[in-house]
């Protein structure tokens, strides 16, 4: 202790300039907005291009099985194309068609930052606000939905991912239609969901696919799961049901950010609506 | 005592009305800026206690940030320079070989002393001052420039302001 003492006070020029130097920065960084802006961004950037090359590496060890994801997803949308379909109407003149207008358009990210082993998973994605990416955006990838977008910088975003305590996307059984919420199960298992809220009257099966429903941010029909257990625990009025995730979290690469081009004005007129309720 | 702790105050006042009403305007093609106040802290009596010089170094600092609104920037830069002051003066002062109590000033130190002095403790309060209110990498070339030039204005005053006021008296 004594040496200690001693020490402190032959070295005590060094240690005020510490503690008055300390004083300054924390004084000049909280109080100048730019400094504060820049100081915080420059370390996402840091951080996020840390990951950008880690990333890049494990890359590298996965390309076998991202050249299969891509063949498989190149066959569904191969399936999908017009030329795939024999077309039995006959066209007798071209019309300028103004019927349908692109509600949705898709950019495509890749995962550099990952975790499914948290209470609270988030991933972060190689593009971000410069792209196009906004706060509120859904994420899908080629075999289900992936999460919502809630932070973005220029050049990264990052997803609040389906593994989430927070987490809870409008679905329905794909059969019937019957309308729930979708959830992460409680004992973090990354592979098990739960469908809850729905209603009593509805006829599940086992296998069953749960998708998104048109009340969410996502188009309507994106994959969450299969029914995997129809009884997951008692829930009065309702049912509920351990649902089996069709995204395999751990292995993400490449996913699709879902920019609904509507979603500004519904959610104004809602405001809207919401704030003449009140008034 | 009395006498010096007077002294110290008013150019402490004289400082900072000279650096935020007549230096602040003044800029010479937008890139060199002279901040004359830290010569109050190069002019502190050698003996000062370590903690009242950090206190006084901060003091300044903080109180030219209010002037410049620019909180806790002038005090980073000037609390650097005190640190820098209490190296400097270690190495090079050895108070055994002076007959009478030596000041920091021309007069007692002598011309190539005083200029050395001076312009480290420039250099290090200028180079932190500018890349901090700067605060990024891409614009280096622009902001070591303004510093060069700002550290060359500021000595140039520290030295008139030296010979004007602290020349050796002769008897």
């Amino acid at each position: 202790m004594r040496n200690l003492l001693i020490f402190i006070t032959k070295y005590s020029a060094f240690f005020l300039f510490l503690i008055f130097e300390v004083i300054s920065l924390v004084i000049f960084i909280n109080y100048n907005g730019f400094q504060k802006a820049s100081f915080i961004n420059t370390s996402n950037e840091v951080v996020g291009n840390l990951y950008n090359r880690v990333n890049d590496f494990y890359d590298y060890l996965s390309l076998k099985q991202i050249n299969d994801n891509l063949a498989q997803e190149n066959a569904k949308l191969r399936s999908q194309l017009r030329a795939s379909y024999y077309i039995d109407s006959v066209s007798k003149h071209s019309v300028n068609d103004t019927v349908y207008k692109q509600q949705y358009s898709y950019i495509d990210a890749r995962v550099i930052n990952n975790s499914t082993n948290k209470r609270l998973n988030y991933l972060t994605l190689n593009k971000g606000a410069k792209e196009g990416i906004a706060k509120g955006m859904g994420v899908i990838c080629a075999t289900g939905v992936v999460g919502v977008v809630v932070k973005t910088s220029d050049h990264f975003a990052t997803v609040r991912s389906l593994l989430h305590k927070d987490s809870r996307i409008s679905a329905m059984l794909a059969s019937s239609r019957e309308g729930g919420t979708f959830t992460w199960n409680d004992d973090l298992n990354p592979f098990m969901g739960i469908l809850s809220e729905v209603s009593n009257n509805a006829q599940p099966h086992l296998g069953d696919w749960v998708v998104t429903s048109q009340y969410s941010l996502f188009p309507m029909g994106i994959h969450l799961g299969r029914v995997s257990n129809l009884h997951a625990k008692a829930g009065g009025f309702f049912l509920n049901m351990e649902v089996r995730m069709a995204v395999d979290f751990s292995k993400l690469e490449y996913v699709y950010v879902v920019d609904n081009k509507l979603a500004q004005e519904q959610i104004g007129l809602e405001a809207q609506q919401k704030q003449e309720k009140d008034e | 005592m009395n006498r010096i702790i007077i002294a110290n105050f008013v150019r402490f006042v004289v400082l900072i009305f000279i650096q935020v009403f007549l230096l602040k305007n003044v800029t010479v093609y937008g890139l060199s800026t002279p901040y004359l106040y830290i010569l109050f802290v190069m002019l502190l009596p050698f003996e000062t206690p370590n903690i009242l010089l950090f206190l006084l170094s901060f003091l300044i600092g903080i109180s030219v940030d209010a002037f410049y609104d620019t909180p806790g920037l002038h005090a980073a830069a000037t609390v650097l320079l005190a640190f820098v002051r209490v190296l400097f003066i270690s190495v090079t002062v050895q108070k055994e070989s002076f007959d009478t109590e030596p000041q920091p000033t021309m007069g007692s130190m002598g011309f190539r002393w005083f200029l050395t002095y001076a312009t480290l403790l420039t250099l290090f309060h200028h180079f932190l001052l500018f890349n901090l209110e700067v605060f990024r990498f891409s614009e280096i070339q622009y902001t070591l420039s303004r510093f060069l030039l700002s550290s060359l204005f500021t000595i140039f005053l520290l030295l008139v302001s030296g010979l004007l006021f602290f020349r050796k008296k002769r008897i």
